[in-house]
Parts: C-alpha cells; sequence; structure tokens
C-alpha cells in the first residue's frame, strides 16, 4: 500500500543539496516529501501524507544544514528552503536512526510470526533496512491485555503500538470522530477508547490500514492470510457512487480485503467500512449461483417453490414473458427498474437490449429514491474537487452525504475545515455536515423551493420555510461573492418528500448563478453511468434526448422506443393496474428501496411476470417468476461511473459463484433467445461500441483507461451538448399550507440499514440502528408527548407505535424517521403522489392500573 | 531571610499580605498606578531597558518576548506560567500563596504594555493553597476595580481567569501549557512553527511568563528600570528566588541579587541555609532544577548568574538547588531523577518516552544488584540517542573532567527527554567509580 506524496507541479524552485546531489524542490514542501519525490526515501512511522505532521516517532531525523551547521532535524516538519544540505546517510543520521528503532522494539512484542502485519510491517521493514543488528535491552517487556476490542471491527494490541499518532489523528482530524485517544502518559502512555464509548466510526477500517504495525487489526480479516500469499487487483469501491480506489485482494478464489488506494481526486486513499467491509457479502449464504425458477409459468409467492433450473430453461422463460408481453401490449407491456448496480458496459447491453431491440423505454435505475434525471444529464458536472476548491462556496441540497456517501463527505468536511470552503447546506434536518457548514438551513418538507427563492431573491427578511432570516441572510450574502460560480451538491433529501421541490430549488439556482455545476448526490453505486446510458425514461446513452435521437442510434440499433416511457413510479403504478405484462427487476428490490411499500406490494401483484436479475434472494425477488444469478463486484471486469462522470476501471478478482455471469452477458444471452443478436461480446468490445455511439464518452478509449498512468480514472464530458436531456424548469411543485394538527414527515437515509447488502455482510449486519421517531423538543408541550415517550404516528397509509425522541435539528413542525430501519418500515406510512407526507403524532396514554400494582406485601 | 533587596518576597513575613487591604497598605498597586500613566509603549520599554530575565527557566529577557507578537494580530493573550513543577523548585508557589496580588499586578502590568485583553492564570494542580489564595485575590481585585472593565477608571480593561493543572510536569513547558489550556492532553507542540508568540493560545499571538517574572513587574514600574539596574550584575540585574533543599541546616527560599552572592553564600552563609547539616559534608548539587547538570564542591565559589553559571557546564535554571551530602549515593540519586523524567514524559517522542523509561530501568537494575559491566556505557549511549553529542565524544573519559556540553542537543520535540539526560551524564563521569563499584558490589552478591 503506497502512501507516497501526491505529485505537485513546482511553481517556486528552490534548489537544495541532497546527500551531495544539488536538486530543484517546491520551497515550502515538507523534506520528507521533497526527498522522496527524488528517489531519496527517509524511513518514518507517524508521517502520513494525508494528515498533519506532527514529528512525533522521530524516525526521519536528518542532518540538515540551514546555515548555522548541521544538526539533526525531523524532515517530516522541515520545510524546503533554498540552500539547504542534506544529508540522509552521515553516522548522525544513521545513529539516529538505529536509535530510535531500537527504543520502539524496545517494548515491542516479537509476535511477527503470528502478527497480520508481518510480511507487510513498516516496522518489520524499517528495522530490516535501518535498524541495529541487536537490541541491548535485557529487561522486561511492557505488558497489556491482548489485544482488546475498541469496536465491532478493530481490534487493539497496545503490546505492538509504537504510539505513532496515526489512528488518533485519524479519528480527529480526518474523520472528525475523536472516539479515540492517548490515556496515561510517559511509558505507560496507550491508545484506547473513552470509557463505555466504543470507536463507532464509518471510518474505523482505514485506522487499522495506516497503522505501522499489527497493533490494530480488523476482525474480518485476522489471521485469514499473508501478505505474499494475496493476489492483488485495482479497482473501484461499487458499495456506493462516490468510487473510492481499492486494491482487492484474494486468495483461492475469495476476496479477504480491500485497502484504500491514494487516488488524488477521489478518497485520498480513504474508505468507509460499509465499503471495505462490503466484499464479505460476495462469499455471504444465500449467494446465488443457479438460475431459478418455478417449473410452471404461473405466479405464486410461495417461496418454496423456486427451484434450481438450468440456464436453458430460465432464458427460455424469460424470454417468452417478455414475447407475450410483446404480443399482448407491444414494448409497453415491459418495464425494467433497476440497473445501477451494474458496470457501464452491462447497463449499455441493458439499454441496447431493452431500447434497441425490445423497444420499450419503461426504464428507470432510480427507485423513486432519488432525483429527477434531468437535473443530472441536463445541467454541467461538477468533480469532487470542484466541491471542494479552496475558498469556493459550495450548497448541499441533498440527504446526508455522512450516511449516503461517507467518503464525499470527508472530502466536504475537510474542504470545510482545513480549506475555507463555505457549505451552505440545505438538509432535511441536521447531519453530519452540519457541525462544519457555514450555514446550515433545515427547510420544512415542501418548502425547499421558498427558501431559496428567498435565499436567491432577498426581501422582506422574515424567516422563511422555518429557517431564520439571519440564516437566510449570510447564505445570501455567501452566494453574492462568488461571481456566480458555484457547485451545487443535490440529492434526494427526503423519500418523503416530491423531487419536484428539488427541481424547482435547483432551477431557482441556475437562473440566478450563471455558472452552477451540479455533483449528483445520489448513491447507488452506478447510478451515474446508468442515467448516461439511458437507464431513463427519455433517454439514450451519452445522455442523448430520445425526442432527439441522433441517426447513429437508428442505424445501429434495430428499433428504437416510439416515445418516452415510464419511470419507476409509473411503473410500479402501470404494474398495480395491471398495464404492466413482465416486470424486470434489475438488481431492484422496489419492496425494500421504493418510498411507498404499498404502492412496491400492488405493482409486484399486479405484473404478470416479475424476472429478476440479481445476487440474493430479496423480498421482491422472492416473488420473481425466474431468477438469474449475476456475477458481482471483483468477478467481472469492466468499468463505473462515479458521481463525478468519472469513468474508473473494474477489475476482476474471482471468480462468480456457481454459473453466474456478469449481467452484460444475461442481457446478450437474453436477447439471443429473443432471436435478436446484440453484437456484444466482450467488455472491451462493449466499450468501444459506447465510446463510438456515445457523445459523452467519444474521446475516451479502451487503452487511455488501462493506462496505469490514468487509474484515477478519466472523466467523461460532464457538459450538456447539442441533443443532450434538457433541464427546463419545472411547473412548481404545489403544497397545502401546514395545519396546526398534521407534522411533516420526514425519511432519511443511515449508513447501515436493512438493506439486503448490509445484512449479507457479516461485519456490518446488526449495525443498523432502530428508529426512533425524532423531532423538534419544541414541539413536545404542543403535542403532548415526551421525551423517549411512546407515541402513535398515523399517515393516511397506515399506523404504528414507536418511540420519540427529542432531536434539535428535526425542523419544528415535522418528525422524521430513518428508512429501512430494522424496527420499523417507514414506507408504509408514504404514499408517493403526495407531494409533502403528512402524519398525526398522539401520546399513548399510560395503561391505567400500570402504576401502584406492585405494592409492597 | 537576608537583609539584602526584597524586591518580590517584601511581603512574605506578612501575615495576611494575600488580602486586598494589607496589599495596599505596604505600597500595593502602586506599580499598576504608575504604569497606567504612562503609554503602553513607555511600559514596554522600560521593562525591555529593565533587562528583565525569564524566570522559568530559559532566562529569556521578558521584554524582547513581548516585541515578538506581530503587530497587528488580535487577541492577544497572557499566560501565567504557575505550573511550577521542577524537582526542587518552589518559589512559585510561595509568591503565589503570600503575595498573590503582586503577581496580579504584574500580570496586569505586562497586558498594559502589550495591549493584552485576556489573562490565563494557570496553577499546578497540587497546590491547594495557592488555588485558594489566588481565586480570593482575583475577587477582591475584581470587585475593587483592579480586574475587569475600565481598571481605575482608565480605558484599560482586562480579564483575569484562573486555571489548574491535572498534576502532570510537562504542562510546565509553554506549549504543552497551552494545549492543557485549550482541554486537550498536555502535550508540547513543535517549535517552530508553534512559537506561543506567534501561534500560542487558540492559534494567537500569546506571551507566556513565569510568576516569578511577573511578581517583579511592580517594583520595576514603581522604582524605574534604572533602579532595579544598579541591583544584580550587568548581565543579569535584580534579584532572584532559590530554593534550597537537602542537606543543609535550614533549607528555604531566598531572594538575593544575581551575580552577586555565591553557591557558598548561599549554602553556607548564617543568613541563608547555615551550612550543610552537622556532622556532614558536601558531595555534589543540583544549581537549577533536576534538569540541570550536576555541581561538586569546587563549583562553589561561583557567583549565581544565569551566564556564569552556564558557562560552567550548568544552569541556574528555575532557580532550585538540592544539596545532596556524602550519604548520598550517585546511582540511586539518579534513579531518582530518572524515575521522575520517565514518570512526566509526556510520551509523544520516541527518544524521550522509551529512552528515560529504559534509563530507570537500568539504574533500578544497577541498584537491585543486577547491574552488568557494559551498563554504564550503555547509560551514556542511550543519552546520546535521545540528546545526541556527548557520547563518545572525542577525547572523553572517566579522567577528563571536562563539562557536560550544556545545553544538550535537543532532537526531540521539547527539552524534556535531553534534561534528562543531562545530569545523568555528569553524574557518570564524575562517578563512575561509583557507578562500577555498586555494579561489581551486585555481581558479587548475585553469584
Ligand atoms: C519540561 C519543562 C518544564 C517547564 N516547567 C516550567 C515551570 O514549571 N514553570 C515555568 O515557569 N516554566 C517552566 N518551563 C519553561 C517554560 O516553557 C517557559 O519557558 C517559561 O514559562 C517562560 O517564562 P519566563 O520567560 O518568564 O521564564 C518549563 C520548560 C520545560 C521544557
Ligand atoms: S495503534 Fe497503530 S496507528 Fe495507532 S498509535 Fe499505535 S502504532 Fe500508531
Ligand atoms: S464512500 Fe462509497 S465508494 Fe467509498 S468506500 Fe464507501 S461505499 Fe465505497
Ligand atoms: S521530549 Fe519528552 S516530554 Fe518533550 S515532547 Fe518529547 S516525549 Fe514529550
Ligand atoms: S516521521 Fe517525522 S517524526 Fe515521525
Amino acid at each position: 500500500m503506497s502512501e507516497a506524496p501526491a505529485d505537485i507541479e513546482i511553481t517556486d524552485p528552490v534548489t537544495i543539496t541532497l546527500d551531495g546531489r544539488q536538486v530543484v524542490v517546491q520551497r515550502g514542501a515538507l523534506l520528507i516529501d521533497a526527498c522522496e519525490r527524488n528517489g531519496v526515501y527517509i524511513p518514518r512511522f507517524c508521517y502520513h501524507p494525508r494528515m498533519r505532521p506532527v514529528g512525533m516517532c522521530r524516525m526521519c531525523l536528518v542532518e540538515v544544514d540551514t546555515g548555522r551547521g548541521a544538526s539533526l532535524q525531523p524532515s517530516c516538519m522541515l520545510q524546503c528552503s533554498s540552500d539547504m544540505v542534506v544529508d540522509t546517510q552521515s553516522d548522525k543520521t544513521r545513529k539516529a536512526q538505529e536509535g530510535v528503532l531500537e527504543f520502539l522494539l524496545l517494548n515491542h512484542p516479537l509476535d511477527c510470526p503470528v502478527c497480520d502485519r508481518g510480511g507487510e510491517c513498516p516496522l518489520q521493514d524499517q528495522t530490516v533496512g535501518y535498524g541495529p543488528g541487536e537490541t541491548r535491552f535485557v529487561d522486561e517487556k511492557r505488558h497489556y491485555e491482548k489485544p482488546i476490542a475498541i469496536s465491532r471491527t478493530v481490534l487493539l494490541d497496545r503490546e505492538r503500538c509504537i504510539l505513532c499518532d496515526r489512528c488518533t489523528r485519524f479519528a480527529k482530524e480526518v474523520a472528525g470522530d475523536p472516539l479515540i485517544d492517548f490515556q496515561d502518559r510517559g511509558s505507560r502512555t496507550q491508545v484506547n477508547t473513552f470509557p463505555n464509548q466504543p470507536f463507532a466510526s464509518y471510518f474505523s477500517g482505514n485506522t487499522v490500514q495506516i497503522c505501522p504495525v499489527g497493533a490494530l487489526t480488523a476482525e474480518p480479516y485476522r489471521f485469514k492470510a499473508r501478505p505474499w500469499d494475496l493476489e492483488i487487483v485495482e479497482s473501484s469501491c461499487t458499495t456506493c457512487s462516490v468510487g473510492c480506489r481499492v486494491t482487492i485482494q484474494s486468495s483461492r478464489n475469495q476476496v479477504l480485503r480491500c485497502l484504500g488506494v491514494d487516488s488524488d481526486p477521489v478518497n485520498w486513499g480513504w474508505l468507509c467500512d460499509k465499503g471495505r467491509y462490503g466484499v464479505e457479502a460476495l462469499n455471504a449464504e444465500g449467494r446465488l449461483g443457479v438460475p431459478l425458477g418455478r417449473g410452471r409459468s404461473v405466479k405464486t409467492d410461495d417461496e418454496t417453490a423456486l427451484e434450481e433450473v438450468s440456464w436453458a430453461g430460465a432464458l427460455r422463460t424469460a424470454a417468452d414473458a417478455i414475447t407475450s408481453a410483446l404480443d399482448r401490449r407491444g414494448p409497453e407491456g415491459v418495464a425494467v427498474i433497476g440497473g445501477a448496480r451494474l458496470t457501464n458496459e452491462a447497463q449499455y447491453a441493458w439499454v441496447k437490449l431493452l431500447k434497441g431491440v425490445i423497444g420499450t423505454d419503461n426504464l428507470d435505475a432510480q427507485l423513486g429514491d432519488g432525483i429527477p434525471a434531468e437535473i443530472v444529464l441536463g445541467l454541467p458536472l461538477a468533480t469532487i474537487d470542484d466541491a471542494c476548491r479552496p475558498g469556493s462556496t459550495t450548497v448541499v441540497v441533498s440527504g446526508d452525504p455522512k450516511e449516503e456517501l461517507p467518503i464525499l463527505y470527508l472530502r466536504l468536511r475537510h474542504a470545510a475545515v482545513q480549506d475555507g470552503v463555505n457549505l451552505i447546506e440545505i438538509g432535511p434536518k441536521a447531519g453530519g455536515l452540519t457541525p462544519y457548514a457555514t450555514v446550515a438551513m433545515h427547510p420544512l418538507p415542501g418548502e425547499l423551493a421558498d427558501l431559496v427563492r428567498a435565499v436567491v431573491g432577498g426581501g422582506a427578511g422574515g424567516a422563511v420555510a422555518g429557517v431564520d432570516p439571519a440564516s437566510i441572510e449570510r447564505a445570501r450574502s455567501l452566494l453574492a461573492d462568488t461571481d456566480g460560480e458555484m457547485t451545487l451538491v443535490v440529492g434526494r433529501r427526503s423519500l418523503s418528500e416530491d423531487t419536484g421541490f428539488t427541481a424547482d430549488a435547483v432551477s431557482v439556482l441556475v437562473s440566478a448563478y450563471d455558472k452552477v455545476r451540479i455533483l449528483p448526490a445520489l448513491r447507488r453505486a452506478n447510478v451515474l453511468g446508468a442515467l448516461t446510458m439511458g437507464m431513463a425514461p427519455g433517454v439514450l446513452p451519452g445522455r442523448v434526448a430520445l425526442a432527439a435521437a441522433p441517426d447513429a442510434y437508428s442505424t445501429r440499433w434495430p428499433a428504437l422506443p416510439a416515445g418516452r416511457g415510464l419511470d419507476t413510479t409509473g411503473i410500479l403504478t402501470a404494474a398495480a393496474e395491471g398495464r404492466i405484462d413482465t416486470l424486470i427487476l434489475l438488481g431492484a428490490d422496489p419492496l425494500t428501496d421504493f418510498p411507498d411499500r404499498d404502492l412496491a406490494e400492488r405493482a409486484l401483484a399486479g405484473a404478470r411476470n416479475v424476472i429478476a436479475v440479481d445476487q440474493f434472494v430479496n423480498d421482491s425477488v422472492r416473488l420473481a417468476e425466474v431468477v438469474l444469478p449475476a456475477a458481482g463486484f471483483a468477478e467481472c471486469a469492466g468499468t463505473t461511473t462515479n458521481i463525478e462522470g468519472r469513468i474508473l476501471k473494474l477489475e476482476q478478482s474471482t471468480t462468480p459463484p456457481g454459473t453466474a455471469r456478469p449481467d452484460w452477458m444475461i442481457a446478450a444471452e437474453l436477447a439471443a433467445e429473443l432471436g435478436s443478436d446484440l453484437g456484444l461480446d466482450s467488455v472491451e468490445q462493449i466499450w468501444k461500441e459506447i465510446a463510438e455511439l456515445s457523445p459523452s464518452h467519444v474521446d475516451l478509449t479502451w487503452e487511455m483507461l488501462s493506462d496505469p498512468q490514468n487509474r484515477d480514472g478519466l472523466v467523461a464530458r460532464g457538459d450538456p451538448l447539442p441533443g443532450s436531456v434538457r433541464f427546463e424548469a419545472p411547473e412548481p411543485t404545489a403544497h397545502r399550507a401546514l395545519d396546526s394538527y398534521s407534522l411533516r414527515l420526514v425519511a432519511t437515509r443511515k449508513l447501515y440499514d436493512e438493506g439486503t447488502m448490509v445484512g449479507r455482510c457479516r461485519s456490518c449486519a446488526g449495525l443498523a440502528e432502530e428508529t426512533a421517531l425524532a423531532m423538534n423538543p419544541h414541539d413536545f408541550e404542543r403535542l403532548g408527548v415526551e421525551d423517549g415517550g411512546r407515541v402513535t404516528v398515523s399517515s393516511k397509509r397506515g399506523s404504528t407505535v414507536i418511540e420519540a425522541r427529542g432531536e434539535a435539528g428535526v425542523p419544528r413542525n415535522s418528525v422524521a424517521l430513518v428508512v429501512n430501519a430494522p424496527n420499523f418500515d417507514v414506507g408504509t406510512l408514504i404514499d408517493a403522489n403526495d407531494a409533502v407526507n403528512e402524519v398525526r403524532v398522539e401520546a399513548l396514554q399510560s395503561v391505567a392500573g400500570e402504576t401502584g400494582s406492585e405494592g409492597g406485601s | 531571610m537576608s537583609g539584602g533587596p526584597r524586591i518580590v518576597s517584601a511581603r512574605w513575613e506578612i501575615d495576611d499580605a494575600w488580602k486586598l487591604s494589607r496589599y495596599l497598605e505596604t505600597g500595593g498597586y502602586a506599580g499598576l498606578r504608575s504604569a497606567l500613566d504612562m503609554t503602553p509603549h513607555e511600559v514596554h520599554e522600560e521593562v525591555r531597558s529593565a533587562t528583565l530575565l525569564g524566570r522559568g527557566g530559559a532566562g529569556f529577557p521578558a521584554g524582547v518576548k513581548w516585541g515578538f507578537c506581530p503587530p497587528d494580530v488580535w487577541p492577544r493573550y497572557l499566560v501565567v506560567n504557575g505550573d511550577e513543577s521542577e524537582p526542587g523548585t518552589y518559589k512559585d508557589r510561595i509568591l503565589m500563596e503570600r503575595d498573590p496580588h503582586q503577581l496580579i499586578e504584574g500580570a496586569l502590568i505586562c497586558a498594559y504594555a502589550t495591549g493584552i485583553a485576556q489573562v490565563f492564570l494557570y496553577v499546578r494542580g497540587e497546590m491547594a493553597l495557592a488555588q485558594e489564595r489566588v481565586a480570593s485575590a482575583l475577587n477582591e481585585a475584581y470587585e475593587a476595580g483592579y480586574i475587569g472593565r475600565r481598571i481605575l477608571g482608565t480605558d484599560f480593561s482586562v480579564d483575569v481567569v484562573m486555571h489548574w493543572g491535572a498534576g502532570a510536569y510537562i504542562v510546565g513547558e509553554e506549549t504543552a501549557l497551552i494545549e492543557s489550556l485549550e482541554g486537550d492532553r498536555g502535550m508540547p507542540r513543535l517549535k517552530p512553527p508553534f512559537f506561543p508568540a506567534a501561534k500560542g493560545l487558540y492559534m494567537k499571538p500569546t506571551i507566556v511568563n513565569n510568576v516569578e517574572t511577573l511578581s517583579n513587574l511592580p517594583w520595576i514600574l514603581e522604582h524605574g528600570s534604572e533602579a532595579y539596574t544598579t541591583i544584580g550584575s550587568e548581565s543579569s540585574p535584580g534579584t532572584r528566588l532559590f530554593a534550597i533543599s537537602g542537606h543543609v541546616e535550614r533549607p528555604g527560599v531566598h531572594e538575593v541579587p544575581q551575580g552577586v552572592t555565591t553557591f557558598r553564600d548561599l549554602i553556607y552563609g548564617d543568613e541563608y541555609c547555615g551550612g550543610i547539616r552537622k556532622g556532614h559534608e558536601l558531595k555534589m548539587f543540583i544549581p537549577g532544577g533536576g534538569s540541570a547538570p550536576w555541581f561538586f564542591p569546587e563549583h562553589l565559589d561561583l557567583p549565581l548568574e544565569g551566564k556564569v553559571v552556564g558557562g560552567a557546564g550548568s544552569m541556574l535554571g528555575s532557580g532550585a538547588i538540592v544539596v545532596m551530602d556524602e550519604t548520598t549515593d550517585a546511582v540511586s540519586a539518579c534513579w531518582r531523577l530518572m524515575r521522575f523524567f520517565s514518570r512526566e514524559s509526556c510520551g509523544e517522542c520516541t527518544p524521550c518516552r522509551e529512552g528515560t523509561n529504559w534509563l530507570e530501568t537500568i539504574l533500578r537494575r544497577i541498584l537491585d544488584g543486577q547491574g552488568r559491566p557494559d551498563d554504564i556505557d550503555l547509560l551514556l549511549d542511550i543519552g546520546d540517542n535521545i540528546s545526541p553529542g556527548p557520547y563518545p565524544g572525542p577525547g572523553w573519559g572517566a579522567e577528563n573532567p571536562e563539562p557536560v556540553p550544556f545545553p544538550p542537543q535537543q532532537t526531540t520535540i521539547c527539552p524534556l527527554g535531553p534534561s534528562a539526560v543531562a545530569p545523568l551524564t555528569s553524574a557518570i563521569r564524575r562517578f563512575r567509580d561509583e557507578f562500577e563499584a555498586k555494579i561489581a558490589q551486585g555481581a558479587a552478591v548475585s553469584v
């Protein structure tokens, strides 16, 4: 795992003497980095190029003369200045290095043979390179209980710890979760957690990766392998759509761990725990390795009826279902939801099959939980770096990035804390970014656009949407200073609120400021790829509007849809009404993910045939007639597109289980079964066709993507072109005035939920927390509710009894629930056709006679 | 107490000088009044020309230090270092217990001169009485209008808050003290870039001064820098407090003019400590706190003056003189000191954290009769790895009485690590035979 400093352009050159050589370096660069860039590696433990240097380990001492005579100085703290004379090989330097290593080894147990770090341990390596031949220590070593669990996944062996402050610094500085710190002092100094507070950080796994010894180990990987037995490929995480670069490390056809790779434009070496440990799901119980079918073509929700069938039989069944739908109703009888999990190539193959062969436009990769595709496809895209550009202003109109796109959160947090970026957060309620935002505003559901209009337009100066005038004014003056240049991070704020409000807000901003760029905060792995490849109604690959389809498509594809089709809500509504004959679930579980549970249930019941392509049998797949097993992450090659539109290579590490196969291959085989040839027979060749057809990918060749120089990926064209889908100001979405009995519902995501992936990943399963009904404590009295008391919450759809909890960051007159929580499915309260979902909350009467029944006798 | 000039200890014999009424009766707050009649710049110049050397250990002139604050960065802070924990040092405690208003007045003068509106008074955690007295003095001074808004009817406003430590020696080091004040673990910051005058408390310019340093200011402002420089020596004007402990007849704190009195005067003089305890003779003494290399009888006639003592290979440091007679075992004394440094190391840098502990462990082992012949060289080489320089060194040997290079080379974050090495090296150079004997004796016993 490389921790080399990022390359820099020398803008202010100075010449220094490095081991007798004259070299030109950037003035002010840290000496340790400047030396490394010039081929001289200075040993180190505490220094990490992505964290503030602390000069603690003293391993990097070298003799430096800055004009006042040579002396030993920590090169991780020293900035290059002209005429410095550096000697990394002098006797003094050598003796200092040997001395520090001897000190570090005094109390270090000789655990190497049983230590996970053995073989990839900086302490081992540097001892061999720079250490004394033998130790002069004959006394008793320091002892601690071995190892202690500081969280569900991280174990700490304090005997092995060399107190480099990397983990603690990471927790405090990078993650903002200062849950581990030093305790005690002198040689009894130790890293530890605070009493009764585990190291429960979404980012805890990074500390294991950067620990320079085996003091921190990851429970999932402990004793699993020796580094020299691992096969390593570089790829990108596809747990969410940040696209963090990783190495996938496997042994005997099993993925054993993922480590972060320092990609300067993306993840800086960090991963979230969900992404890091998500690979555990690949080998989880229930993983599909064979097609399943029911033997007879009658729909039943009897789970036991799903049984192993042959590929040929399964494909036949699927093709028959499609053919009969075409016969009965034409292309509109076929609809597909899902596809964001697929690679770009598989997405293209499926779109070609659906739109180009079958001719249906009823296709949507978002499950009614995203934002209108036109926002993403019809406006210029920004990069993560754009959103984090020092000194700039970034507006965040989305759910909580910490919960949905964890590493984007880290980057934004860093930008705000270290680089003076002004964040204007317009979230559904206070979240992870709130403490770092220059202005945080949490408008009431339904009133987002009103708030944004007030920010842009100025005016009366009263509270709008429940947001105080001072915040509005502050946001306005920040935006006034931007020259119209602004990155707008935009995603789904709440699942119980219509996205029309978001579209309104976006249109207000893009008409007020002329240089707005969009960074979509959509969480599903390759949702950007899916939308760009045409997995939305009215779109063809390359952001092309179906209505303006260029000739290339009509000449190269056998067919094209006749007109704009339905999005997921439309598809489910049509299915519920019996207007969809064959519904294909492409890695989708609408029962869990579609905001409106009732509609999803009616839709699955209403569709004549359900075909699923998936890795597991989830709630929705259980209802399918035939299930085609797909290859998963690390099991097939291709590319993925992150939120910035960056195309990142995915490498294959292991083979899929059983006869599961890549999604693009399933599309091609299904096409063949339907009597058509997609003409797609390898990932590389699919990419070639994409680059030929898609205006967004036109200059991106496979060779360029495969060039190791481009391992950070290449950003596809992010500006709309003639013929692209256009974002147009929508008709403002209406909402009713607030009535004094109802509260508006906010439904937001947490990183760990009851989704298929989390549930199948051993390290994450069980981390999903129960949801309470969060409400602003100011509303307690009015409603007669107590903090911690039980209440009935009811909408027109349903009702439940749940604990109420005060949370100051929830807007007044609203209540917030977490989506997909283990104790309650908020989808049972939501009506997807309501712009704003309202609920009533009533305190439960305490049961009479409950008190006093324990009278003593 | 001697009959010499009493600048900071003038009220020590008055039982209730810690009360505002008594302080005022005995001339209190006169220095502040004369300061307020001058411009801040004039006050600063007055202190600069007094050459008031810092009394916290490093001896840096206060007037010069104040001038290091970058001109246009506000706010600035004054932090009063009352964490006194250097082994053998107990002068600041007495200043705070017996004359807290004098310290407060000094802090106000400093604040006035440097444009500071917020003072933090950091008192060592274990000093309960000092904390009580300072707190009550602060309350009285607030009430009487000496602290707070528009002091004595002028435009000058200052707030002073007291904060107490949690019992760590390292927090006496100014940057660790600042960390502690900010609510973090007391661990020193790196200099550069974190020189307090530039980036101190909350990253703002911060002046850190010792209790005794500031306690001199009322007198200087009342009597003028000229009067001050007539006391003491040219390079070290004024007086200093020395805290003498160990094998003398009468341990105690004495205020003496700098550069005039000698160690011999202080240790043997009747008006001071009255000599080594009866029937015993001097073996060695620590001239300036636990961090100072040791001195021996031949150093007795050196005057108590920073420059001279520094030239002879040690320091006056924190003004703590620890006297040891011939009953003191050099190895035990070293072990005691090493145990202190090892326990008090903040644990931040490897050489200090691991090295001081290793030194202590070896010394303990020698005392326990498990010494090994190589141990003495090992001790010296460990010392060299904590603070490179003295060992092996050209031409150095047991027979060579050349002093320990002082101050020691510092390659650690703060001087604590090197501070542990210097006294040990000085002891081994002088008493190598005692170390060898201990080791041999142990070997004989354990055979
Ligand atoms: C390990 C260590 C401990 C220190 N302890 C104290 C102390 O207890 N009191 C003190 O005033 N200065 C102490 N100092 C010195 C302070 O860092 C600082 O130099 C001093 O407070 C400055 O005040 P002055 O200029 O008035 O002397 C210590 C320094 C070190 C390196
Ligand atoms: S646990 Fe590892 S990373 Fe943390 S301080 Fe110890 S050695 Fe460094
Ligand atoms: S932030 Fe997203 S892409 Fe990055 S590691 Fe986490 S899940 Fe994977
Ligand atoms: S020298 Fe010792 S006390 Fe000073 S910073 Fe380093 S470890 Fe801490
Ligand atoms: S790497 Fe420089 S002190 Fe640790």
